[in-house]
């Protein structure tokens, strides 16, 4: 008995003294238990093509997506409107079948948006949390405006033919842009949080809590209002693209000369809002760099004049395909016009403008050299052909090549038209003096700008930019006048058109896909190994930025896989109901606002009178 | 002769070899003889040139029906006619043959570097450290001209100039100096709207500072032979060099925006 109580005697002792060890132990990690769960900053690194490139092509392909589903609905209304005031039901059913594919872009959007959420999560969990703890309102409110704008969304649609009168009709047209609204509010909220990320507010540090960010400050950063232009303009350009390269392809399958009249008109619908928005866009690019190298030199210079200036020269080559296309597509589009055939010995010289505006626009200012060029040059610039990577040269030559293409509109709008009002030929010589001043302005800039200081020759380029907008203004202010009342030399010969003019539809939907996918690297990418610039640093594998060839391969799989989708999206859609074609037969008058429609009346800003449909 | 002349394949085809012999021949040599300096096209831009002029042509004769007809012809003759035999012929042998040599020519190991992409202004740090101090590019003004110590600043900025710089950037500060065919690339010339002109003077200051060696990591190799001066002057001497340099070309710093 005794042996066995010094036994427990002996065992009570020596589990004493490890119990006590656990004991304090545990207290000592006690405080761990009153910690709040840290995110790791990074998931697991995605199979195959990694994370970065997962996220990116997925971001990309949504993008594209939503400027679709947010480029769209510009398009509908604008020829909804139309179709109201120009009393002419194409424009209508034109819209209706947009509106009838935005339905399963819509989906495609929000799924894509919803896969790239959750790569974010999972992939990046330390900048979700981050962004989440600083945005987290706008967050809901971004959530919360998809009820409102998919509500809206099968209003505008499903509502179409039951509000088709009257006062419930422009109410319809109120829905329409009411989902421009809160397609814009979303625009909007988005764009905050990647400008974020881009120019951060000068007093946030890489110490700085999230918790401790003014919303405010966050939200409305250096660039969110350039990019919320600039992406409002860019949109609107891509949905009238897509429209038009939608057209081109039922085009090319029509059997029927109805058909071929009803996608023609589609198509050149769809090109002129895609063109006439475009012309702006160059002028809100060009606030937006300004707005960066204002926030920051060194980002300004990546952009500009470091690495990624190799993409504004891909950019350049891709613009110029970009008017070359569009002003191709409207000079064959003369052919179709009774009057047309007397502007096109003018075309060669515009041509000639463009073709060399191309040429200046895309001369690098550091030239592509191996090592015998660079000795014989004295550099990587050129001794003579330096000025022209300037951008000096390169802003006298978008300019031109804008009112260039202006021009083309201009002829176009005139071609079948006789002006009735006495004084037409004083109009159209103000016209040419408008337009002449305006060239010579653009171009008495370019050159004076090379003896100026930069930052007074950058503001030249503002009194350029204002020059060719008043001028568009006022010369198209002037057409409205002159062709009042204008008689017809007779109506357009819808569907008469070649065949390969199509083909210049898909270059500028293309192009633009591809334009958007490169310059959103190059906005992107300037941040360069930063999430957050110079707040919250990549520490991956992947922080490296891409090279240029890399990055092109990337983006050119985004365009394929979301052409391969909006097909996928057109396909789908031209299942759910046939559209209504029109017919070969009589022109309709379209009535320009304010005038009084006579027998062959003039259309309104260049979108001409339409047959009538097949009922 | 004339009849050709006339029609738009042999326009085209003129117009082509006419834009060929401009920027081959006429760009490196004409302006010379109006006293301007100039070499010849690399081939990157010559071959840039001429799909652009070759588009443009492309455009011209199709954008019209009856113009893109007769463009055809001739194409469409030498394809189909049987008095066209023999050309036809001579044709299919010719054109695999070009478009063999064209590859074989790309593709054959040559002992030249490649054509390197070199960036237009290698992009600044935020800030820099010279000699221990650390310094904001952002908004940084030259402290000598803000100070109004100008001509005394000009002054040393000549003497160091001539001493430092001069044997590679040149007497005229053209990038033509007596050490400068040594390298490869050449150093800069700092006149004209090129170089400093379209620049900071705090970017100058750095580039001054930390030469080759502080380039950024994008964007190489760079292959530059600037020494990091900051080794050697103070910053004061540095600013007054970049003061000399805008003061001797003629040109004015680019200043920052105000907000």
């Amino acid at each position: 008995m005794n042996a066995r109580a010094a036994r427990l005697r002996w065992a009570r002792r020596w589990a004493l003294a490890p119990g006590l060890l656990l004991l304090g132990l545990t207290l000592l990690a006690a405080p761990l238990l009153g910690q709040v769960y840290q995110p790791p900053a990074y998931g697991s690194d995605f199979p195959l093509i990694g994370s970065r490139n997962a996220i990116w092509i997925v971001a990309q392909v949504h993008l594209m997506f939503a400027a679709f589903v947010l480029g769209v609905p510009m398009f509908a209304v604008v020829t909804e409107a139309i179709g109201i005031w120009g009393k002419d039901d194409r424009y209508d059913r034109l819209s209706k079948e947009f509106t009838r594919l935005l339905l399963v872009a819509y989906s495609a959007t929000a799924l894509l948006g919803g896969l790239f959420l959750f790569l974010l999560v999972t992939l990046y969990p330390g900048l979700f949390a981050y962004l989440s703890e600083i945005f987290h309102i706008s967050m809901w409110v971004y959530a919360g405006l998809f009820f409102f704008e998919s509500a809206t969304l099968y209003m505008y649609y499903y509502g179409w033919d039951r509000w088709k009168e009257g006062w419930a009709k422009l109410g319809h047209l109120g829905l329409g842009v009411l989902l421009n609204v809160w397609g814009t509010a979303v625009l909007f909220i988005a764009n905050a949080w990647l400008t974020f990320m881009m120019s951060p507010p000068a007093d946030v540090a890489p110490d700085t809590s999230p918790a401790m960010v003014q919303f405010w400050s966050a939200f409305a950063n250096a660039t969110w209002m350039p990019i919320n232009i600039h992406r409002l303009i860019a949109n609107a350009v891509f949905g009238g693209s897509i429209v038009a390269a939608y057209a081109g392809y039922r085009f090319l399958k029509s059997r029927t000369p109805e058909e071929r009249a009803h996608y023609d008109w589609m198509g050149y619908v769809g090109n002129f809002i895609a063109i006439a928005v475009f012309l702006t866009l160059p002028f809100a690019g060009y606030w937006l760099g300004r707005e960066i190298y204002e926030y920051n030199q060194q980002m300004g210079v990546t952009m500009m004049g470091g690495f990624m200036s190799w993409l504004w020269i891909v950019q350049a080559f891709l613009i110029g395909v970009l008017f070359l296309a569009a002003n191709y597509y409207l000079w064959l589009g003369l052919g179709r016009i009774p009057g047309g055939e007397r502007f096109v010995p003018y075309t060669k010289w515009m041509l000639a403008v463009l073709v060399i505006g191309f040429m200046v626009w895309a001369t690098p200012h550091s030239m592509i050299a191996d090592r015998d060029e660079v000795a014989a040059m004295g550099g990587t610039h050129h001794p003579f052909l330096g000025v022209l990577g300037l951008m000096s040269a390169k802003n006298t030559a978008v300019n031109l090549m804008i009112l260039t293409t202006f021009l083309s509109f201009l002829m176009y709008r005139r071609a079948n038209k006789i002006p009735t009002v006495s004084w037409a030929k004083t109009g159209t010589l103000a016209q040419g003096t408008i337009l002449a001043v305006c060239t010579a302005v653009v171009i008495f800039y370019g050159i004076y700008g090379y003896f100026v200081p930069t930052l007074v020759r950058i503001g030249f380029s503002v009194y350029q930019v204002l020059a060719v907008l008043f001028t568009i203004v006022a010369v198209i202010g002037l057409d409205l006048l002159v062709m009042r009342k204008a008689e017809s030399r007779g109506p357009i010969r819808w569907g008469e058109m070649p065949e390969r003019s199509q083909y210049a539809l898909f270059v500028l939907v293309i192009t633009f896909t591809w334009l958007m996918g490169l310059m959103g690297f190059a906005r992107s990418g300037i941040r360069q190994h930063w999430h957050v610039y110079e707040v919250m640093r990549d520490t991956t594998a992947h922080a490296a930025t891409p090279a240029l060839g890399y990055a092109a391969q990337v983006i050119s799989a985004c365009v394929v896989i979301f052409l391969l989708m909006i097909a996928f999206v057109f396909w789908i859609g031209g299942m759910i109901a046939t559209p209504t074609l029109v017919a070969h037969e009589e022109p309709v008058v379209v009535p320009v606002r304010g005038t009084d429609p006579g027998p062959d009346a003039a259309p309104g800003l260049g979108l001409d009178p339409q047959p009538l449909p097949a009922e | 002769m004339r009849e050709r002349l006339r029609h738009p394949f042999w326009q085209g085809a003129l117009v082509l070899g006419v834009a060929y012999a401009l920027f081959r021949w006429g760009i490196p040599y004409l302006p010379p003889l109006l006293g301007i300096s100039s070499a010849p096209v690399p081939r990157s831009v010559m071959l840039q040139y001429m799909l652009t002029v070759l588009v443009g042509i492309l455009v011209w004769v199709s954008d019209n029906e009856e113009r893109w007809r007769r463009f055809k012809e001739p194409m469409r003759a030498l394809l189909v006619q049987p008095e066209r035999r023999v050309a036809r012929g001579a044709m299919l042998v010719v054109l695999p043959l070009l478009v063999a040599f064209v590859t074989y020519d790309s593709l054959r190991p040559k002992i030249s570097a490649p054509a390197g992409l070199r960036s237009v202004h290698p992009a600044n740090p935020t800030s820099i450290t010279v000699r221990g101090e650390a310094m904001i590019l952002e908004g940084l003004e030259n402290p000598l001209r803000t100070a109004g110590r100008e001509e005394e600043a000009v002054e040393l900025g000549f003497d160091l100039y001539y001493q430092n710089c001069m044997p590679c950037h040149g007497d005229y500060l053209d990038g033509q100096g007596h050490f400068a065919h040594g390298f490869n690339p050449l150093p800069l010339p700092l006149r004209g709207g090129g170089t400093i002109a379209q620049l900071t003077e705090s970017y100058v200051f750095w580039r001054i500072a930390k030469g080759g060696p502080g380039l950024p990591r994008e964007g190489q190799p760079w292959n530059s032979a600037m020494p990091a001066w900051d080794e050697i002057l103070t910053p004061e001497e540095i600013w007054a060099v970049t003061l000399f340099l805008y003061e001797q070309a003629g040109l004015s710093p680019r200043t920052w925006e105000e907000h």
